[in-house]
């Protein structure tokens, strides 16, 4: 064999069929990544970097946007009247409903698992609620918790105790929408009764021959084994309740009996801005007063807001799971 | 990843992304090239839903349609604010060519943002002045800046509505005319009953449905935004008159807790256990639609319609009211704007098809001749409204680049006026000046 013949039936460089064989691998990756990236891209990454955008424009929704830097910023948080009581009406409902939600689902499931007779009655007594329409159930409970003519402040009459005025009590209006939240609590009895029942039996059996009592089980064995699903309801239960819009929404506009007369804005958060949420304020600046960039400021706060609590939970989560390893 | 296939995929990526936000901020074509004799079709939307207005309208659109017969109009109904907002930005051949809001309070941020194109270069072509068809209050609450951007497609006038067999029983020969004498029989048909009352003579609080700032403030002829365009509120009389007005009211009808209470037992306002209809209230501040659905309730009482009184020092004035109502405009980015110019001249300006729609659905009229017309169907309450709109010194709130984002303020100062929460008036208005100000220079 010459020597021109031995190099063209020579193999190619090894470098060469290497770096072939890392491009392909790459593009198989990306091939099987690309449902996530494509889905991912469009619905989260895209709009998170277009708010960031529109956060920094002058923009009505109609003009071209016109950039203003961070006036829209300054303008929310040292000149909007209705942002900070909206945030700190968020934050409570973060601080007070979700730690309620969890607690009281937490209740309900332990519960149903421990009934003997009816169990299917009550489990969907307690479900029941949360398939409830969110306007119909507020509606109702407006009616239900009228100050006037409600039925619960005539039986509170009755009984000689004090009638609160609900949803038309400044003071009363966000533990009102409480109840309503804890009504539909339905989805995490599901979720706890089935971590409650996924507990190995033989744990509480053990402890029960160790003289343990109802209490020490709870604390030993089932809370934690059901410590991942308390973290899932708390960092869902966050994000959620993050997005409170529909119900204080419907409750304030019912409440207050204006839905809004012959070409008129309602008013935000009634009574006295105490049922206003963040996202009730991306829809009043964005397509009430035509103010998309001022929107995207809001809708941003409450982005970071709930990577904060996400990350914090996850956090305190993981090492909540690791010290019942 | 090697740096220069990171630099590759990021250039690319805001490429992308720029051109994309570009392509997702509107379109701005369009325009007045059309041929209106031509045979065309245009997009109408609005928001009437009920059958009896459907109806209403798609009769006023054969009309125009046998008027012009080379002119098609594609109509959609129910459409909400929302909707015609995104319609109008994204523009297309999908967008409507003509658009109907009930929300007044968009006409400024529709004419500052040139949404909707100003008529009048086609007012000029058809040889129209405005001013000799419109009465004055329409054309005002229907421009801004003036960009005359939009028309009334009819209108909203506001009245006190009273319980005449309540006026007997309690010796009152007829509807209060001044403020003095509204305040007298508000006392004297308020009956209180314990904490509560078994009929109160007028719910004066600013949630008791239509006694809005906006609502009441047209009986004193307010000045809501001064020569250079900034908020009046705290330097004008008529505004501060106002407010201390219905916090007098508020005290002497049972104060503020007590008319809260009341008012918690009202029924829905668009159902047949409204207040004034259940006999609840006595008088009634409320528009000319109030009226269809008394007869329709079948309320067991006799009751009769008046304007809104006025100040004692503004006596002469009696008569006058607020106005408002639904407007219609041309899209900027429609490209059959002469075309859809007809349409709307026709639904606007036509005495027979305003006439016939507002007794179609029992609106007032919105032309100066419609409101003369011999075939509007005139009852005695409707009558009393039609009186208002053709009052010289009825009034509307102005158009704002931010919507009504200023009444809103307003009327935040007025909840809290009312409720007690504040006290000094004056300081609270010069905030509320501030804010306003504020606000809408941040919409511009």
């Amino acid at each position: 064999m010459t020597v021109a013949a031995h190099a063209k039936s020579r193999p190619p460089p090894r470098s060469i069929s290497r770096r072939a064989s890392r491009w392909r691998n790459r593009l198989r990756i990306v091939a099987f990544l690309s449902p996530w990236l494509l889905g991912t891209g469009l619905f989260f990454i895209y709009p998170l970097v277009a708010t960031g955008y529109f956060s920094m424009m002058k923009y009505d929704g109609f003009t071209p946007p016109v950039w203003t830097g961070f006036s829209n910023w300054d303008y929310v948080f040292n000149t909007y009247p209705y942002f900070w009581p909206a945030l700190r009406n968020t934050l409570w409902f973060v601080f007070i409903v979700v730690t309620l939600q969890v607690l009281f689902g937490l209740a309900v499931g332990l519960l149903v698992c421990h009934l003997r007779r009816s169990a299917g009655v009550f489990r969907t007594l307690y479900y029941a609620p949360h398939l409830a329409p969110p306007v119909a159930a507020t509606m109702a409970f407006v009616f239900l918790l009228n100050p006037g003519t409600g039925p619960v402040n005539t039986i509170l009459g009755h009984l000689g105790l004090p009638e609160p005025g609900w949803f038309n009590d400044p003071t009363w209006s966000k533990p009102a929408l409480t109840l309503l939240v804890l009504w539909g609590i339905g989805d995490l009895m599901i979720i706890f009764m089935a971590a409650r029942l996924d507990v190995p039996v033989e744990q509480y059996e053990a402890s029960e021959l160790d003289g343990a009592g109802a209490f020490s089980r709870f604390r030993y064995v089932t809370l934690p084994n059901i410590r991942p699903i308390l973290v899932f309801a708390a960092v869902t239960g966050v994000i959620a309740i993050m997005q409170f819009y529909t119900e204080p929404l419907v409750a304030g506009k019912v409440a207050s009996g204006q839905i809004g007369g012959s070409g008129q804005q309602v008013e935000p958060g009634y009574p006295s801005k105490s049922t206003l949420t963040l996202p009730q304020l991306v829809y009043n600046l964005g397509f009430q007063r035509f103010d998309i960039g001022a929107a995207c400021v809001v809708a941003l706060v409450l982005f970071a807001l709930s990577m904060v609590f996400a990350l914090f939970l996850m956090r305190r989560g993981s090492g909540f799971l690791a010290a019942g390893d | 990843m090697p740096r220069l296939h990171r630099k590759v995929v990021g250039t690319t990526a805001v490429v992308v992304f720029a051109l994309v936000a570009a392509g997702c901020t509107g379109s701005t074509s369009g325009g007045a090239n059309d041929n209106p004799n031509a045979e065309t079709t245009i997009k109408f939307w609005h928001g009437w839903t009920a059958p009896s207005e459907i109806a209403a309208i798609n009769q006023a659109v054969k009309g125009f349609e046998a008027d012009n017969p080379n002119i098609h109009v594609e109509v959609t109904s129910g459409i909400t604010d929302d909707k015609i907002n995104q319609a109008l930005r994204a523009g297309g051949s999908d967008a409507p060519d003509v658009v109907s809001s009930f929300t007044t309070d968009n006409v400024g941020e529709f004419c500052a943002s040139h949404v909707f194109v100003d008529l009048a270069p086609f007012f000029e072509k058809s040889d129209m002045n405005p001013d000799d068809i419109f009465p004055p209050t329409m054309l005002d609450y229907t421009q801004f800046d003036g960009v005359q951007c939009a028309l009334p497609l009819l209108a909203d006038a506001y009245g006190l509505y009273y319980n005449k067999d309540a006026f007997a029983a309690a010796g009152i020969d007829g509807p209060p005319k001044t403020l003095s004498e509204f305040e007298a029989d508000a006392i004297k048909l308020t009956k209180s009953d314990g904490d509560s009352y078994s009929q109160l003579g007028f719910m004066p609080d600013y949630h008791g449905y239509e006694t809005t700032i906006a609502h009441y403030a047209a009986q004193w002829g307010p000045t809501y935004f001064d020569d250079q365009g900034n908020s009046n509120a705290a330097n004008d009389p008529a505004l501060n008159q106002m407010f201390e007005w219905q916090k007098h009211m508020v005290d002497v009808l049972g104060g503020y807790d007590k008319l809260e209470r009341y008012r918690s037992t009202f029924g829905d306002e668009w159902g047949s256990k409204h207040p004034f209809m259940t006999g609840q209230v006595a008088m009634q501040l409320d528009g000319e639609w109030r009226a269809g659905m008394i007869d329709d309730a079948g309320v067991n009482f006799d009751y009769g319609v008046a304007p809104f009184p006025v100040p004692d020092d503004q006596a002469d004035t009696y008569g006058k009211g607020y106005l408002s109502g639904t407007i219609i405009g041309i899209a900027s980015t429609s490209d059959k704007q002469n075309a859809a110019w007809e349409f709307v001249k026709y639904m606007t300006t036509d005495t027979d098809a305003v006439v016939n729609f507002a007794n179609g659905i029992h609106n007032v009229p919105s032309t100066i001749d419609a409101l003369e017309s011999p075939n509007l169907d005139v009852t005695p309450a409707f009558k009393t409204f039609i009186d208002i709109a053709q009052n010289a010194n009825s009034s509307t709130t102005p158009a704002s680049p931010n919507g009504g984002a200023y009444q809103q303020t307003l009327q935040d100062v007025g909840y809290d006026y009312e409720s007690g929460k504040i006290t000094d008036l004056h300081a609270a208005l010069v905030q509320a000046d501030q804010q306003i100000d504020a606000d809408i220079a941040q919409a511009q």
